[in-house]
């Protein structure tokens, strides 16, 4: 046992927590999951969607409100002529992030504890997306043109100005949309296929019947499924990184001190996967709460999440730091200008809470006792979605506010219409989620089922002939 | 409103029925409540269109009245504008001369303020007037230059707060009835030869009219005919007369002068002459390579001007200060005003008066001293006896007979009618213009008297304050509707023509008083026309009229020379200025709304006051060490006492101004101005007195806890240390002509363009900048930009297309100001037409940076990128697209941008593209100077020069080609088609370069 201990301690390899926990079944997991979806309504569900269809109604109001008025009922103005609408755009972008990570590039490396979380998470990421792609419409002065940034063949014989990062962000949006949604939907096939063999009514068995496409689990199925699924993980994984970019150099494009810098990309790719992780950490803490779900989403999960959190964190804190450093090493009177105007402004506020959220409380996660408790960690994700909203607040603003004349320069102040706009997004976010969770698996079954294989790798009386059982039963 | 109020509201039906059984005729109301009079429904109708009230968002409200003003029932409803016109509409069969359907056409005209004429070309489209613009052969707009408020008088012609028809007691009557009611009372008086009879205009330099009073006062030689103006000229007038013993009024040849004092003197924004003294000067300040030389300019005032922030030496002294400080000077000049001893007042630099001292002998016949209305005759006195004792009289300076038709003292001419009126001796009293009850001195009291005279008539645009205390009320035609003629600074006169048919049915002062000569049916056209045929018997009558008509001027009326000589000792006898104590209340009348008769003008109020850049408000101006002394801050409300009278007021700390002294601006707080001038600023006259109407110790000031929100366009004072503007001295230009240039254009990834045809561009020379906003509203009357109102303004959404930013250096209390105009400078390399998404803003084969209104989606990247951050974008549907009558006002040439599109400057592309037109018609390339810009037009020192730099000949690429040629923001290698001229001052070596 000693040189057991000894080699252990040689290799350097701690003991892991399983994937999920023992003593699963087939059964168990299957049942755990489709419960929720076939199972009786809750009525901590209905509320929760209640509370958030509120601000989808709100959001609903707030968008009728704007068109009939147009923009000006928001805070925007000149100089700051972009306000909370492409703030909450490359925030909600960002959130998005980490659905695509989970699924696509940890998948690659063959990281298996994402199967536990990486359902939910394209999911959040696909609602992220939608909540995003409402503000650059929302935000047009004349929003019933919005298809003009569309390249398609009218009689106006015009297209779309290719110079301009904005048309690159409807591309690199929508591919990444579609992306999602296929890699997402494809995911769950053998899923939505459970389900129509599990659920008790005829409808439901119908609709989930049309939805799994007629799978049967053959062999044959699950070989092109198999290399299908890691085909779309590889094309989903560039566009991890292309998005933000993207995205980012809407400012790193403009002239505008605060946006001209050329680390932009990854600054901004780091700060989507850290708001992402956020996220999906804000998500899974509670959903595993309320459904029982420890078992599956275990502590290891929570924690790898948690690791990732940090990582990404100190890559957004080395880029604070350098933009500070760049700021001041450019030699350039505007950017070391906007750089202290950031810290001692009127905006000075923001630029503080931005640090303590995302520089400050990222540190805790250095502590394994921060990252095993789920409620210290679950605060832990909030403060830094916060801090992630008020970076991107931060960048719109102050880099818009105080530019290179004087003269023009001006203030910001977000309106009611601004706020509720942000909030009915949220709303209208959760609404989403919450029906996801209704209606479709919120964890991945069959994936589910293979690591309760190789977590059991020889149980008793649970081998593969019940596993074949199963199957047949199905 | 809360609940127990609320609880008050009763309607009592018994009495709307005793209303209506009381009415006769068909009435219009809107409610019962109406019907019943109550106070709930008086308040309904001051806060507007309560309908909407709720509706609202609530930043919207000053915009909202603009764009419901023609759907307002109100005025649908109160105006009774009944029957439809029988005349049949017929195309036009034989086309008029000249008239070329969407060609514009221009009539040159003149429009007075203050009496004094201003020579106008007016832009007519298809019967509308548009567009006003300088007459460059008028004496008073030589070069073609005009001031803010020539701009934007076509605002108020189409004003559809205008008073729309005869009113008795506040109800609509007709002009019938009002003739009948003014004969009758007439009749009464021809017994008395008009003993009962009295009327009040403003300040008249009009012959025809000057004749009709004439007559008027030989038919009637009891009656009286008093002038008043808030702003009048009596300082100068009374300062004439006690130089020289007689009336004379002082014209300046600034573009003679080399070195020039100005006792507390606005002379480019104030007085008759002001626009024409503005080209003058400037003439003398332009620094070329090849004229190295400007003229220098010395200040002495409390509240910075435009001339004193252009001044190479300012000197902030209290108003009361500047007559012992003139006297000072006059001593040292050798000048005996025999009051004795001179002494310079506390706060005079000794090294400064003698440098002046110096400076002004070493210019004997080249100087000249220019004292301001605001200080009283004997600093004016003081200034023509040192004119005369450097020699200046008749070189820099002549004189001339007034101007005026009665150049009596108008304070003088206000208190006598007041006497009357309090007297009971007033049976009848015309107010033909003007608005008096509100301009007039507190302590008057002319609104408590007014209600004395029996009969009381009004003339006015609006239905204002006065209207509101006279039984009659007759619109009057603006002046572009009606004919007239008036003279100008220098005695020219004009003749009025009108540009469209009165547009309510408008009367003139004219027909007016030929009514009172019995001839009721005399048109302004042939009282004018009959005078003139007086002045000019013989054949060839017709061409005179018609060569006065269309060149806008009456050859040969300018004033001649008149001989005066300084008295001796003149002073002795008045009063020596006395030590000034206290806090020092200082009147002004408002740089962009004058003495409240633009309070409804949105142009003007939307103008931001050069040099706080404050709009839609005035404020009570204090130094920043006063300021400190009493802990005020800007926006601080403060109450303002003075002699029993108080005011509450918004501070403004404007570095330059004098200590212990606080100045407040005329012509707001109007009760009755209309929606857009409702509510806006405080009533400064309140304060004002007979006695002191321009400046007065014995203010006090008391700070109050609240504050107020003001809207202001700029609210940075420095330049944050960037290289914004170019300055320097004519001393160091003279040692190296090229010390401000900058290194020019750097290398671009993008391949150079070519322009095989035109390539515009424009110069602006900072040196010739005097900050007056003519451009401005110049430019939102061509470009059809519209107002956004107070709140709009305060968050950032102002429109105008060309600003005037302002900065200073130095210390607070002696800043050096800079005006900068920045319109879209049309950078080659445009950051702006990169990130356009839809490629609505590109660049044309002329190197114009377009803006296609169509295509905008208002994404607003290009503002965000634009770093001199000249696009405006409607946030919201700025322009009023209901209102009937505004509709005749705009260009037709230019787009009217919706809501949700991005706006900018784009050096008048339709004027470009009119000049190409017909170059191209007649087979020929644009001229250089056919186009003008609106700017480059209104602009009254010619500080802005257009036109193609692909001709090296050109006027814009010779100014590009001079040494002092700088490009903004040079860093950003935006290579902007706009460049820049540096300011440069000429100081004084004695008094070091500061």
């Amino acid at each position: 046992m000693q040189t057991e201990e000894q080699l252990d301690r040689i290799h350097d390899v701690p003991p892991i927590a399983p994937m999920i926990e023992r003593g699963q079944s087939y059964t168990s997991v299957t049942n755990k999951i489709d419960s929720i979806v076939l199972g009786p309504l809750r009525l901590s569900w209905l509320f929760g969607f209640g509370l958030a269809f509120a601000f989808v109604m709100l959001l609903m109001t707030a968008i009728g409100y704007l068109f009939f008025w147009g923009v000006g009922v928001w805070g925007v103005n000149i100089p700051v002529a972009w306000g909370f609408a492409i703030a909450n755009f490359v925030w909600w972008i960002g959130i998005g992030h980490a659905g695509t990570l989970i699924s696509a590039i940890l998948l690659l490396l063959r990281q298996e504890w994402r199967t536990s979380i990486n359902r939910f998470a394209e999911a959040m990421t696909l609602f992220a997306v939608a909540c995003a792609g409402l503000f650059p419409i929302l935000h047009l002065g004349r929003p019933w043109l919005f298809y003009w940034l569309l390249p398609y063949p009218n009689t106006m014989g015009l297209w779309p100005q290719f110079r301009s990062p904005l048309v690159w962000d409807i591309f690199a949006v929508l591919t990444y949309l579609i992306v999602s949604l296929i890699f997402w939907y494809v995911g769950m096939i053998p899923d939505l296929a459970t389900l129509r063999d599990r659920a008790k009514r005829r409808g439901i068995r119908i609709v989930f019947g049309i939805m799994a496409f007629g799978w049967r689990g053959s062999a044959r199925h699950w070989h092109r499924y198999k290399s299908a699924y890691l085909l779309l993980a590889a094309l989903a994984t560039p566009l991890v990184v292309s998005v933000h970019s993207v995205v980012s150099l809407d400012f790193a494009v403009a002239i505008v001190p605060g946006w001209h810098s050329t680390f932009f990309p990854p600054y901004f790719v780091a700060g989507a996967v850290f708001s992402g992780f956020a996220m999906v950490l804000t998500l899974a803490i509670p959903l595993r709460a309320a459904f029982r779900l420890q078992s599956l989403i275990t502590m290891r999960h929570i924690e790898s999440m948690a690791k990732f959190l940090l990582v990404t964190g100190l890559v957004v804190d080395y880029s604070y730091l350098m933009e500070i450093f760049m700021g001041w090493y450019s030699g350039n009177q505007f950017e070391q200008y906007l750089t202290l105007n950031r810290m001692v402004g009127f905006y000075a506020p923001l630029y503080w809470a931005v640090i303590f959220c995302n520089v400050g409380v990222t540190q805790l996660l250095w502590f394994k006792r921060v990252r095993t408790n789920t409620f210290l960690l679950f605060g832990v994700a909030l403060l830094t979605n916060f801090g992630m909203w008020m970076e991107r607040v931060m960048i719109v603003i102050t880099s818009l506010q105080r530019d290179f004349m004087p003269s023009a320069w001006g203030i910001f102040l977000p309106t009611f219409w601004d706020w509720a706009t942000l909030l009915g997004t949220i709303g209208l976010f959760f609404a989403l989620f919450y029906l996801f969770v209704r209606l479709l698996p919120i964890i991945s079954i069959h994936e589910m089922r293979e690591l309760v294989h190789k977590t059991e790798p020889d149980p008793q009386g649970s081998d593969g002939r019940e596993a074949a059982r199963e199957l047949v039963e199905a | 409103m809360p609940q127990g109020e609320r609880a008050g509201t009763r309607l009592d039906l018994a009495a709307v029925r005793a209303r209506l059984a009381g009415q006769t005729g068909r009435r219009y109301w809107r409610s019962l409540e109406e019907l019943a009079g109550t106070a709930e429904f008086e308040e309904l109708l001051h806060r507007e269109f309560p309908r909407y009230a709720a509706f609202w968002h609530e930043a919207l409200d000053r915009r909202q009245f603009l764009r419901l003003m023609g759907a307002s029932l109100a005025l649908a409803g109160l105006t009774a504008c009944g029957t439809q016109s029988r005349e049949k509409i017929v195309p036009y069969i034989h086309q008029p001369e000249n008239m070329v359907p969407g060609k514009p056409l221009f009539f040159a005209t003149a429009m007075t303020l203050g009496g004094f004429a201003s020579g106008l070309l007016v832009e007519s489209n298809e019967g509308r007037p548009t567009k006003v613009e300088g007459n460059p052969d008028h004496p008073a707009n030589r070069g073609g230059g005009t001031d803010i408020f020539a701009q934007a008088s076509v605002l108020t012609l189409y004003d559809p707060d205008r008073s729309q028809a005869v009113t008795n007691n506040g109800r609509v009557s007709s002009w019938d009835a009002f003739v009948a009611a003014l004969r009758s009372t007439l009749a009464g008086q021809r017994a008395s030869g008009g003993a009962g009879l009295r009327i009040l205009t403003e300040t008249i330099t009009s012959p025809t009219l000057a004749a009709q009073f004439q007559a008027l006062l030989k038919a009637f030689p009891n009656a009286r005919w008093r002038q008043y103006e808030p702003v009048n000229r009596d300082n100068a007038l009374a300062g004439a007369r006690l130089a020289f013993g007689d009336a004379a009024t002082p014209v300046y040849h600034f573009d003679r002068a080399v070195v020039v004092l100005a006792l507390d003197a606005d002379f480019l924004a104030w007085g008759p002459g002001r626009v024409r003294y503005a080209r003058d000067f400037i003439d003398g300040r332009r620094a070329r390579q090849v004229k190295q030389s400007m003229n220098r300019l010395y200040a002495v005032e409390p509240a910075p001007t435009l001339a004193g922030v252009l001044a190479d030496h300012r000197l902030a002294l209290r108003a009361s200060d500047i007559a012992a400080f003139t006297r000072a000077l006059a001593k040292q000049l050798g000048v005996d005003d025999g009051l004795g001893d001179a002494p310079a007042p506390a706060g005079v630099p000794a090294n400064w008066l003698a440098a002046l001292v110096h400076d002004l002998q070493a210019h004997r016949g080249g100087s000249l001293v220019v004292a301001g209305e605001s200080q009283p005759p004997l600093v004016h006195a003081l200034a023509h006896a040192i004119n005369d004792a450097l020699g200046n009289a008749g070189q820099t300076i002549t004189y001339i007979a007034p101007v005026e038709a009665d150049p009596a003292a108008q304070g003088d001419a206000l208190r006598a009618l007041v006497d009357d009126l309090n007297a009971g001796k007033v049976e009848a009293l015309l107010v033909l213009g003007g608005n008096p009850v509100y301009t007039a001195p507190a302590d008057l009291d002319l609104a408590g008297a007014l209600p004395k005279a029996k009969l009381r008539a009004h003339l006015g645009l609006y239905a204002d304050e006065t209207a509101a205390l006279c039984q009659w009320h007759v619109p009057a035609a603006h002046e572009l509707e009606a004919w007239g003629d008036a003279r100008a600074y220098d005695g020219t006169a004009s003749i009025i023509q009108p540009l469209i048919a009165p547009l309510y049915n408008g009367k003139t002062a004219y027909e007016l008083l030929a009514l009172l000569l019995d001839q009721p049916n005399a048109t302004s056209y042939q009282l004018v026309r009959q005078y003139w045929q007086g002045q000019r018997q013989g054949a060839d009558f017709e061409a005179f009229w018609r060569k006065s008509v269309h060149d806008g001027i009456v050859a040969d009326t300018a004033a001649p020379p008149k001989q005066v000589a300084v008295r001796p000792g003149f002073a002795q006898g008045s009063a020596s200025p006395a030590a000034s104590a206290g806090l020092e209340l200082n009147f002004r009348p408002d740089p962009t709304i004058w003495d409240g008769r633009f309070a409804n003008n949105g142009w003007l109020q939307e103008t931001p006051k050069p040099l706080t850049k404050l709009t839609w408000d005035n404020a009570a101006h204090v130094s920043p060490a006063t300021a400190a002394r009493l802990s005020l801050a800007t926006a601080d409300i403060v109450e303002l006492r003075y002699r029993g009278q108080s005011v509450r007021a918004p501070v403004w700390v404007l570095p330059g101004h004098a200590d212990n002294a606080v100045t407040v601006t005329l012509g707001y707080g109007r009760t009755m101005a209309g929606r857009v001038g409702a509510d806006a600023g405080f009533n400064a006259y309140l304060l004002r007195t007979a006695a002191a109407p321009w400046f007065d110790n014995g203010l006090e000031l008391a700070k109050t806890s609240d504050s107020m929100e003001l809207a202001t366009t700029q609210n940075s004072h420095s330049m944050e240390g960037r290289d914004l503007v170019h300055s320097g001295t004519l001393a160091q230009f003279q040692q190296n002509p090229t010390f401000l240039h900058n290194e020019g254009a750097k290398p671009s990834l993008y391949p150079p363009r070519h322009y095989d045809g035109y390539a515009w561009g424009m110069s602006i020379d900072l040196n010739a900048c005097i900050g007056c906003n003519a451009c401005m509203v110049a430019c939102q009357a061509e470009n059809n930009i519209p107002i956004v109102g107070k709140d709009q303004v305060q968050n950032g959404r102002e429109m105008h297309w060309i600003r005037i930013d302002r900065y200073y250096s130095g210390d607070l209390e002696q800043p050096t100001t800079y005006f900068e105009p920045v319109p879209c400078m049309q950078c080659e390399n445009a950051p702006c037409e990169l990130v356009c998404p839809v490629g609505a803003t590109v660049h044309d084969s002329e190197g114009l940076n377009v803006m296609v209104y169509n295509r905008c989606v208002g994404t607003r990247y290009c503002s965000n990128n634009c770093p001199y951050k000249v696009r405006r974008f409607n946030f919201l549907q700025w322009v009023d697209q209901q209102t009937p009558v505004l509709k005749l006002q705009r260009n037709p040439e230019v787009t009217v941008r919706e809501r949700g599109v991005m706006e900018k400057c784009t050096y008048c592309t339709q004027r470009i593209t009119a000049a190409r037109i017909t170059a191209q018609n007649e087979n020929r390339q644009v001229r250089d100077g056919e186009i003008l810009t609106a700017c480059q037009q209104a602009c009254p020192t010619g500080a802005i020069v257009f036109g193609d730099i692909n001709d090296a000949q050109s006027q814009v690429s010779t100014l590009k080609a001079e040494p002092l040629n700088y490009t903004l923001l040079d860093e950003l290698n935006t290579r902007p088609r706009t460049t820049y001229l540096a300011r440069l001052r000429n100081p004084n070596p004695e008094l070091g370069t500061e």
